[in-house]
């Protein structure tokens, strides 16, 4: 088991090597500079050379990806251009936001999404079955940001039961009342995050427990006699939940993505809205370390994936 | 009284098809059975594949919903949910499968395999289980260290083994065996058998031993059943069905069996052409307009055969004048 995991996370060091210079290159790539238009419409184009040249802009890409190296391993990821503010700070004072609001809608879309795979797949090809399977496939093809605008329509603006915009109310100022202001932002973006992202859960789910309900250990342990409940719950539950539980890893990384969207429509101050005003302003500190950020989570979901799978499934592990 | 009488067991699938999926017919998996099974016996039920063999086996069990008929255990009709339920019937009455990879969790130790139909009847404590799991893989001729295994980590043999021990844990009155030596090689079939026959002799077991091997049946069985498309052909002891047959197909059955005695190779050939181009002869006479087999005529208080009515009628009178 340890093995196993051993091996597994020191392949990532080489997938962050290249992730890193990948995304610091990519993010060189893109047209344009911090400077022009930021500082003032008529500012005079020597100046805004000037200034690339004292930030390193116009250093080869090698020296600057090394420098810039150089200060990640001292816990610095630069000044962000736009805010003047250490990029470290920027970040952290948003990513518990993101990271709440992904882990809310995660365990919203799970609750929901479990026991519909398993009840239609229990009841293949009759009602709840039908139902079940028109709901997935209606909130697949709709846009996420559609159903993101929508949904403030009618539940913000409309019904007025929540709020629209923002991570928490200005006058909650301390202990449970901001508490609860925040749950309270999060609980709508989170629930249409959970509702509309339940297809690929509910369908995998679903046909597994098809494929185990027929399967001859399934025969066998009805043949011993164990109440039907009980077969589900501990042969064609278990066994079907193995690839979920591979993908778990996956959909961490895919919230965060989605969090982009989310954080947009809702102007929830996130990591997902920082990213997206950084690159309109070409912040490359700020984009390189939240892409570099992103990547790593994403490695960090696949890691989490493997080592859920081998949990799961004895017959993968290192002995 | 029997152990298990079958009375005219019928099981049909339907076949569905067109737009809406409805009913449009029937395939007659088991179309009207009936034999008993006495207690301590093994019983074999012998036919190709298809014939139905299995399915009756699973009828028996409880895992395929009966058409029509009935089967009694101790006098109880068990085809009927609430009465297996009632009786704990699944305590009693355990199966052996073919496939003994695929019919085994892959996910589950083998201690909790073993251990899991006593956990549905009986309520031992922890230590009592173990005891107990242990106790079953010595009677099988497993080591201790087996509990902490999962199923793949075994040979054939084992699993098949492991099959046996996991049927025997409650102490069942019948065992179905559903070709439970078809997917091993020969010498580790024999293994596998004679555990059986020990563990019948041990505990009084039935078995009901569903199998396409001929020879492995003889090994086993007391009495046997040939099933063909459904319907059973031919009923009663050893000694009538390999010494005696009477229907074509047991015949054919019995001629494909494989000889070892080389000598005799060019005569064992010709016997066995003899017995196809009979069969392919006759064929008409011993199944009726449907192809299906005719209802079983008692030729001896053992021996039953599915014969035609007018060989049937010829066979009593041949017997009522030798009475004379």
């Amino acid at each position: 088991m340890w093995k196993t995991i051993l091996r597994r996370v020191l392949i990532m060091i080489p997938e962050v090597i290249i992730l890193s210079i990948l995304v610091f290159l990519l993010a060189k790539a893109m047209p344009g500079d911090p400077f022009t238009g930021s500082i003032n419409p008529k500012a005079d184009p020597a100046q805004i050379h000037h200034l690339m040249k004292i930030n390193g802009l116009y250093d080869p890409w090698y020296q600057q990806y090394w420098n810039w190296v150089v200060h990640l391993f001292h816990g610095n990821l630069g000044n962000s251009y736009q805010y003047q503010e250490p990029v470290t700070r920027l970040i952290s004072s948003r990513a518990a936001n993101t990271l709440w609001l992904a882990l809310l809608t995660m365990v919203l879309t799970y609750a929901l999404a479990l026991p519909m795979g398993v009840f239609a797949g229990r009841h293949e090809g009759k009602l709840p079955d039908t139902v079940i399977r028109v709901y997935t496939y209606v909130t697949y093809c709709i846009p996420f940001f559609v159903i993101l605008v929508i949904g403030i329509w009618i539940f913000g603006y409309v019904l007025g039961w929540f709020p629209t915009t923002g991570s928490i109310s200005a006058d909650a100022t301390s202990g449970f009342k901001s508490i609860w202001s925040r749950a309270y932002h999060i609980l709508l973006p989170a629930i249409l995050g959970a509702l509309f992202s339940t297809v690929n859960i509910v369908q995998y789910l679903r046909s597994e427990v098809i494929d185990a309900k027929r399967s001859d250990y399934v025969r066998t342990a009805r043949s011993k006699g164990v109440p039907n409940k009980d077969v589900y719950r501990h042969h064609i539950f278990r066994n079907s939940l193995l690839p979920i539980a591979a993908f778990a890893g996956y959909s961490i990384t895919g919230l965060l993505n989605g969090s982009i969207f989310t954080e947009t429509v809702f102007s929830y101050p996130g990591m997902g809205l920082l990213f997206v005003n950084s690159i309109s302003y070409r912040d490359y500190t700020v984009i390189t370390a939240l892409v570099l950020i992103y990547g790593i989570l994403n490695l960090l979901g696949t890691l989490l994936s493997d080592i859920i799978l081998s949990i799961v499934d004895p017959r993968i592990r290192i002995e | 009284m029997s152990l298990v009488e079958i009375k005219n067991l019928k099981v049909h699938y339907p076949i569905r098809s067109g737009f809406w999926n409805r009913i449009t017919d029937e395939v007659p998996a088991v179309d009207g059975i009936s034999f008993n099974i006495e207690a301590g016996e093994t019983y074999g039920l012998v036919g190709e594949s298809g014939s139905g063999k299995s399915t009756t086996g699973k009828s028996v069990v409880g895992l395929e919903k009966v058409t029509s008929g009935q089967i009694l255990y101790n006098g109880h009709d068990i085809t009927r949910r609430n009465n297996r339920r009632k009786l704990d019937y699944n305590h009693d009455v355990q199966m052996i499968f073919q496939d003994s990879l695929s019919s085994l969790n892959p996910r589950k130790r083998i201690e909790d395999i073993i251990a899991e139909p006593l956990r549905n009847f009986e309520h031992l404590s922890k230590q009592d289980e173990k005891l107990r799991v242990l106790q079953l893989l010595d009677i099988v001729g497993l080591d201790a260290d087996a509990l902490y295994k999962y199923p793949h980590q075994f040979s054939g043999g084992q699993r098949q083994r492991i099959g046996v021990a996991r049927a025997v844990a409650t102490n069942p009155k019948l065992i179905i065996a559903d070709e439970p030596v078809s997917a091993l090689d020969l010498s580790v079939q024999a293994q596998v058998l004679n555990f059986m026959k020990k563990i019948q002799r041990d505990f009084g077991i039935s078995y009901l031993f569903i199998s396409h091997d001929l020879g492995v049946v003889r090994h086993m069985c007391t009495n046997l059943a040939i099933m063909n498309r459904g319907r059973l052909v031919e009923i009663g002891t050893c000694d009538d069905i390999y010494n005696h047959p009477l229907h074509i197909y047991t015949k054919r059955l019995l001629a494909a069996i494989p000889r070892t005695d080389v000598s005799q190779r060019a005569a064992h050939r010709a016997s066995r052409l003899a017995v196809e181009e009979i069969y392919r002869e006759q064929q008409d006479k011993y199944y009726d307009d449907n192809g299906r087999a005719y209802p079983l005529v008692a030729v001896s208080p053992t021996h039953q055969v599915a014969l035609p009515p007018d060989i049937a009628q010829q066979l009593a009178h041949q017997e009522s004048e030798a009475d004379v």
